[in-house]
């Protein structure tokens, strides 16, 4: 458990003191991650699904080595397209995997929500690992690591999120865990991509990335996805570039000295992030992968470690 | 068994009349025969207590699914008719969308005889906007009409193409068929599977604005006016749509509308509060707090005429699935009278204004028999028990399917007995 909460989906519902506590055993398990042998027994004999149903890469292999650094067995189940479009629903895929015992089930899915159906209908915990443009718990977790290990809080820092709001569950996850731990959230792009009434999650928004990032102790630059440019979100990625990107030039004068740059990758380089700056001394781009894996052991030790007597 | 029907110690409401006194209701061969203060108990006549109940014309619905021809898995004429009387509806008009598409006599005879063979609400079929209600040319309006049908729509779709509306609506006029309409421009929905608004942004699903509807209504009632023709708006929703229509109507032009129980009572942050269930994803969504607030306002004052259900009824195979993909549309001919009496409570609508807008006005606007407890009305009635407490669920369910936002929700008020032409073809307690 991870405070009251037997699953990780949303940090919406999520209180401070429970990010907290994922944040402070995080810290030690990057230590374990750093030692020579990466390997504890925390796990052992505990068995973690990953079912991606979305193509993913580096989330799947961070959740996969996080599972084994824990000693724990994991199982990749990857399928495409929609349950509809399969043949099978979603919950029959999950209650076929139920049935192999899991402890925890690692979820990716194109629809909003799917996870909390899942863990409607399943008895072990479920861990989001991004639902549609809903939220992306492990991700907003690893990204306040993030800043809280360069910062040392996030209480009262600026922080900014620049981007496709409107399709990012990224952003929204970082709106809860950003904001619950006490930081001031802005939110910049253009106003075809930031979704109606998204102030009222607690943030601001700007549209002028200049003013958006004045003062702002870190800054988090979206991924522009190509299928929204044209008609009807943006003109050209010429303009996006242009108005949203973050430049050496415009980092150096309009950056604050020390602010960190965030991506939630993959990096479209040249578009909202020049390879200058993601490569640049205010990067920590890589940091947040390794923080990644960091947190997610600490989000599966938390659900999947309680003691087996308790489970019987 | 005799024809007479003596109906004692009821509450009588009867807005088409101005009734609303504890009366004694006489039906006599298939009619009212009289509302009076007194009345005899002719020998062999069959008396009902209806103490400490109300006594209404049957309610008419027009906007129902009965998924008969082509999927009976989810309803059929008879199992809609079944709910129908259970709810209180002695008629309903059933929406066109069926498979294949009633856009011919064929379909439309399928369905009255169907109908006849159950033997319960009265059932008015509406035809087909447009052949197959693929938005490109007309059906046959004189066909559908020689062979029952009431009025006409492409409901589930809009009917997107201006000159084919406009054309629509004059052609209707040679009939003086009413047509009822579905609002929402298709380019401003995109795949949006929600109410654009605060919760859709929290819950990350797309969002449909309420100007999707709000440019539809406004359309077609300027094509309402271009052409004289009858428009209906079906479920509206919107406070954009409430301004077009009370615009249109001070205007005078024969404009009417109706609204569901869901877009009454329930909002866009229901959806958010249900954790994405999809027995809160019907077509036009649950819209903003401030759009409901309007459309209760506009069912009060008479700016929408009536309350129709869109009873549309999917089996759990199309809705125990994510919301994305899952189907629109709710049941709601059992349900809508303990919701909307829920508005009474809270002191929003008046009983006289409920019951009005169940009866009275549904049949003005289409022009319907019933709705009327007059001298010589079709004896259709129904008996509610406005304290009843009960649970919505496959128990007490006559409709096959049961997704809906009350499903395993006490509700307070329910039909007990209904008459279609003098006929007893409800009477609560009987196994569902």
């Amino acid at each position: 458990m991870i405070g009251r909460q037997k699953h990780c989906i949303a940090l919406e519902d999520y209180s401070r003191e429970e990010i907290t506590q994922v944040l402070d055993l995080a810290v030690s398990m990057k230590e374990v991650l750093r030692r020579p042998i990466k390997k504890v027994p925390s796990l052992r004999g505990r068995s973690i699904v990953n079912l991606f149903f979305e193509a993913s890469t580096r989330t799947r292999s961070s959740f996969e080595i996080a599972a084994k650094v824990l000693s724990a067995d994991s199982l990749n189940w990857t399928s495409s397209g929609s349950s509809v479009s399969k043949g099978e629903t979603l919950i029959d895929t999950v209650k076929n995997l139920e049935a192999m015992h899991p402890d925890v089930l690692v979820i990716r899915h194109s629809a909003s929500g799917a996870p909390g159906l899942v863990a409607s209908r399943v008895g072990c915990s479920v861990v989001s690992a991004g639902d549609g443009a809903h939220e992306h718990p492990s991700q907003g977790l690893l990204d306040a690591f993030t800043v809280r290990e360069k910062l040392g809080t996030l209480d009262g820092k600026i922080l900014t999120i620049v981007g496709d709001v409107s399709h990012s569950r990224v952003a929204r996850s970082d709106i809860y865990s950003f904001g619950k731990l006490g930081a001031k959230v802005r939110l910049c792009g253009p106003p075809t991509m930031m979704p109606m009434g998204v102030e009222k999650m607690g943030c601001t928004v700007e549209h002028d990335l200049k003013k958006a990032v004045d003062g702002a102790d870190a800054v988090i630059m979206l991924r522009i996805q190509h299928e929204r440019i044209g008609a009807p979100l943006l003109s050209t990625t010429r303009e996006y570039s242009r108005l949203w990107g973050l430049n050496t030039k415009k980092a150096a004068e309009w950056l604050k000295p020390g602010a960190l740059v965030l991506h939630p990758g993959p990096i479209n380089r040249g578009v909202e992030l020049m390879p200058e700056v993601a490569d640049g001394p205010a990067s920590v781009i890589l940091d947040q992968v390794e923080n990644g894996v960091a947190v997610r052991m600490a989000i599966l030790y938390l659900l999947a470690g309680e003691p087996v007597e308790g489970k019987a | 068994m005799s024809d007479t029907i003596i109906i004692e110690g009821g509450r009588v409401i009867d807005p088409a009349s101005g009734t609303d006194a504890t009366r004694v209701v006489v039906l006599k061969d298939g009619k009212v025969a009289g509302v009076v203060e007194r009345a005899d108990r002719p020998s062999g006549a069959t008396v009902v207590d209806a103490k400490g109940r109300w006594v209404t014309p049957g309610f008419l619905d027009l906007h129902v699914h009965l998924r008969e021809p082509g999927q009976e898995y989810k309803e059929t004429v008879a199992t809609g008719a079944r709910a129908a009387v259970a709810g209180g509806f002695t008629s309903v008009v059933c929406m066109p969308n069926t498979k294949p598409v009633n856009d011919t006599l064929a379909v439309t005879e399928l369905i009255l005889a169907r109908a006849a063979a159950a033997g319960l609400a009265r059932v008015y079929p509406c035809g087909a906007i447009s052949k197959g209600s693929a938005g490109e040319e007309l059906a046959e309006y004189g066909e559908l009409q020689a062979g029952g049908c009431v009025a006409l729509s492409d409901d589930g779709k809009p009917v997107m193409s201006p000159g084919l509306m406009r054309s629509a609506l004059e052609y209707a006029r040679a009939f003086g068929l009413p047509l009822t309409v579905h609002e929402e421009d298709l380019h401003l929905v995109g795949k949006g599977v929600m109410h654009e608004g605060a919760a859709s942004t929290r819950l990350g699903l797309k969002g449909i604005p309420g100007q999707a509807e709000d440019v539809m209504v406004l359309r077609d009632v300027a094509l309402a006016e271009l052409t004289g023709g009858r428009l209906h708006i079906a479920h509206l929703s919107t406070a954009g749509s409430v301004r077009a229509v009370r615009e249109a109507k001070k205007r005078g032009l024969k404009v009417t509308a109706e609204v569901t129980p869901h877009h009454l009572t329930l909002s866009d942050e229901d959806v958010a509060r249900s954790g994405y269930s999809t027995d809160f994803k019907m077509s036009p969504p649950l819209r903003s707090v401030e759009d409901v607030k309007a459309v209760v306002e506009a069912l009060a004052d008479g700016t929408i005429d009536c309350i129709a259900t869109d009873h549309a009824p999917h089996s759990l195979v199309e809705k125990q699935l994510e919301f994305d993909v899952a189907l629109n549309g709710i049941v709601g001919l059992e349900t809508a009278f303990p919701v909307c009496l829920a508005l009474v409570k809270k002191g929003l609508l008046t009983e006289k204004r409920l019951i009005e807008a169940l009866t009275a006005s549904p049949a003005r606007a289409f022009g319907l028999p019933g709705g009327t407890l007059a001298v010589g009305a079709p004896a259709d009635l129904a008996i509610l028990d406005p304290g009843a407490i009960w649970t919505f669920g496959p128990k007490t369910s006559f409709s096959k399917c049961f997704n809906s936002p009350w499903r395993g929700r006490a509700l307070t008020g329910r039909c007990t007995h209904a008459y279609v032409g003098g006929r007893l073809v409800h009477q609560a307690g009987e196994g569902a």
